[in-house]
């Protein structure tokens, strides 16, 4: 290759990544949340660990960051995931990990046990077209591959041999969409074509049945735009 | 004077052996609906996702070692099902062989054992057996129940009906399983209900509790249609209550006597919205709904609704019947029975839906259904006909009850 192709390549590459609108931001909580419940594990799970574990419905950093809020554009061009790496949801310690995580429709993700003893997986998906199931992974280290077709916000995954075990999972028809870190962060992937769109904040907790919060955006190419965002409690 | 039973007797329903073997089954049906309780109560229903297996293994090698969580309680459950199928098999097949003779008997016994001993082998492949035979119990159950109405002293049809019962109810506990169907899950606790009061009424009527009892011994027909109604009444609270345990709304109202601090709560978006943040559970729960609001607000003024009428009833039947005959005690055990059960519906409020408390609130109404309706079958008996003789009673206003077996059978 000669130098100036080299130039070329690095010219036209450089100015797709500066096309390419990105969205980031934060979402805090305002108010005081009701306190975490320990979780009573049993004595098999109680083995696995050596600190208390509480429920996670309100995970807040010390500046108020609010994490495990599923963020995304309500509508987005289709496009591919944001990443070559297929998402997973382990079963480690008695607990699922993540709490909360995202999946485009009909994108492949793992649920796994990396536990020494027996889990069941039981998911309970709401839309048409995702389909409840309900399967068994006594074995450390089993893996079951999976796929939605369907959006839905949120579906829900839970162990019934270990009740205080669940989790959920966001399925978007669109690779828009980031769930906050433990500082109430998020980012959404990059490559979002110039335009209007409309971005959600969904926290479980506090939203419910509910839509979430929404702001309205718009990006032109290149756009770096930071959207944070303020859940706040009755009494706040 | 003892006054006769008006049926047209096919054969002496009484049998003391198999009336305890009916009892020792209900029981035993009894423990399994307790812990089947205490499998919805801990959310355990769907811990073994496979049904009539067991994580692939038969039930009954399940290795002990895998009875872990919601798994011992769920795999429990099962066996006990198993256990209450083969002793009700017994007791259908004893009836049968006692109450008939020569090619009927043996082709009874035949069908009966051949059945359970089909179904005991568990397997995946025999799902479809299940559910064949599920489908055609309700047609035996309900032929059972005709011949039974023609001749009530042939209790071998109560048998019947029993087996196809438990055949029916296994499955509908084991479909639900397999087909995530929660619906089922609602039926599966009704029919258990019903089961239970079926192994009492053979219990009863194959002991001598049917001859303790002289029919048409008081006139009193508004007290037996009361008891029939009363019988409703607990029917429909169970049927809210299951509802209830199955879609996990026992705590959609946290708090007792006020509810949100409110007689009746608000249903509105914001105030569920308000309500759902400040739930925190430990286990999987969705959003709660209106509709989860209102169910468990009609399951407790139904609760005061049974409750006065329960005081107004006991009243009626302890001054109609006397407060010392079947009926009588069976109404003085039912209004203590329903004083606990609404304890034990406060508690499970208050304890928030402590597994071992609603459980016990589970079973407390279960055996509230037994007592009611033993009562107002006793009722229906005791105001079937007008005496033909009735002694005057010392004020003249009513007529005294003759219980002709109560004196003599204690």
């Amino acid at each position: 290759m000669t130098r100036t192709s080299v130039i070329a390549v690095a010219t036209l590459a450089g100015g797709l990544a500066v096309s390419a609108a990105e969205i980031s931001g934060k979402v805090s909580l305002k108010g005081t949340p009701p306190p975490e419940r320990k979780i009573e594990f049993d004595a098999m799970c109680g083995k696995l660990h050596d600190k208390d574990v509480t429920t996670r419905h309100y995970v807040v950093s010390p500046d108020g960051g609010l994490a495990n809020v599923f963020v995304y554009l309500k509508q987005a061009p289709a496009g591919k995931p944001a990443s070559d790496k297929v998402p997973e949801l382990d079963q480690v310690g008695c607990m699922y990990e993540p709490y909360v995580m995202g999946v485009m429709t009909n994108q492949l993700f793992k649920i796994k046990n990396s536990d020494p003893l027996m889990h069941n997986v039981h998911a309970t998906p709401k839309a048409a077209g995702n389909k409840e199931f309900n399967i068994g992974q006594p074995v450390k280290g089993m893996v079951k591959d999976h796929t939605f077709p369907s959006r839905e916000v949120l579906v829900r995954f839970k162990c019934d041999v270990h009740p205080w075990m669940f989790a959920y999972v966001g399925v978007m028809d669109h690779p828009y969409f980031a769930v906050t870190d433990k500082d109430g962060k998020f980012k959404l992937p990059g490559g979002l074509p110039a335009g209007k769109y409309t971005v959600v904040a969904y926290h479980l907790k506090t939203h419910g049945t509910a839509e979430g919060l929404t702001q309205e955006i718009e990006v032109a190419e290149g756009d770096k735009k930071e959207v944070n965002f303020t859940v706040e409690l009755p009494g706040s | 004077m003892a006054l006769q039973p008006s049926d047209n007797s096919s054969s002496n329903p009484t049998s003391l052996p198999w009336s305890r073997f009916a009892w020792l089954t209900m029981l035993a049906t009894l423990l399994l609906i307790s812990v089947g309780g205490l499998v919805t109560s801990r959310g355990a229903g769907l811990s073994v996702p496979d049904w009539p297996n067991s994580y692939g293994y038969s039930m009954y090698t399940f290795p002990i070692s895998h009875w872990m969580g919601g798994i011992l309680y769920e795999h429990s459950h099962r066996l006990l099902g198993v256990l209450v199928g083969v002793l009700t098999t017994v007791l259908a097949v004893g009836l049968w062989v006692r109450e008939t003779s020569g090619r009927q008997r043996w082709l009874g016994v035949i069908v009966m054992t051949g059945v359970a001993g089909l179904l005991g082998r568990m397997g995946s492949w025999q799902v479809p057996i299940f559910i064949t035979l599920a489908a055609l119990a309700p047609v035996a159950m309900v032929w059972g129940l005709a011949r039974f109405a023609r001749d009530r002293q042939a209790l071998r049809w109560l048998g019947v009906v029993a087996f196809a019962a438990v055949i029916l109810q296994g499955t509908l506990g084991g479909l639900r399983v397999v087909w995530l169907a929660d619906e089922l899950g609602f039926v599966h606790g009704m029919l258990a209900q019903g089961f239970l009061v079926l192994i009492c009424f053979i219990a009863l009527l194959s002991g001598a509790w049917r001859d303790r009892i002289a029919p048409g011994s008081i006139a009193a027909p508004g007290l037996r249609r009361a008891w029939w109604l009363a019988v409703v009444l607990v029917v429909a609270q169970l049927g809210l209550g299951a509802a209830m345990r199955h879609r996990h709304a026992g705590l959609a109202v946290p708090d007792f006597p006020l509810a949100y601090g409110r007689v009746w709560p608000k249903t509105d978006a914001t105030s569920l919205a308000s309500y759902n943040r400040t739930r925190v559970e430990a286990t999987a729960q969705r959003p709660i709904q209106a509709a989860d609001v209102i169910l468990h607000m009609l399951h407790r003024s139904n609760a005061y609704l049974i409750a006065a009428f329960a005081a107004w009833l006991t009243f009626r039947t302890w001054r109609d019947a006397g407060r010392k005959t079947p009926a009588g005690r069976l109404t003085t055990v039912w209004l203590a029975l329903i004083g606990i059960q609404i304890a034990l519906g406060a508690l499970t409020v208050w304890t928030g839906k402590s597994a071992d408390i609603a459980t016990l609130h589970m079973v407390t109404g279960a055996l509230t259904l037994v007592v009611a309706s033993a009562a107002a079958a006793a009722m229906a008996r005791m105001c079937r006909v007008r005496p033909a003789f009735v002694e005057p009673s010392p004020t003249g206003r009513e007529p005294q009850p003759g219980l002709a077996g109560a004196t003599t059978a204690g």
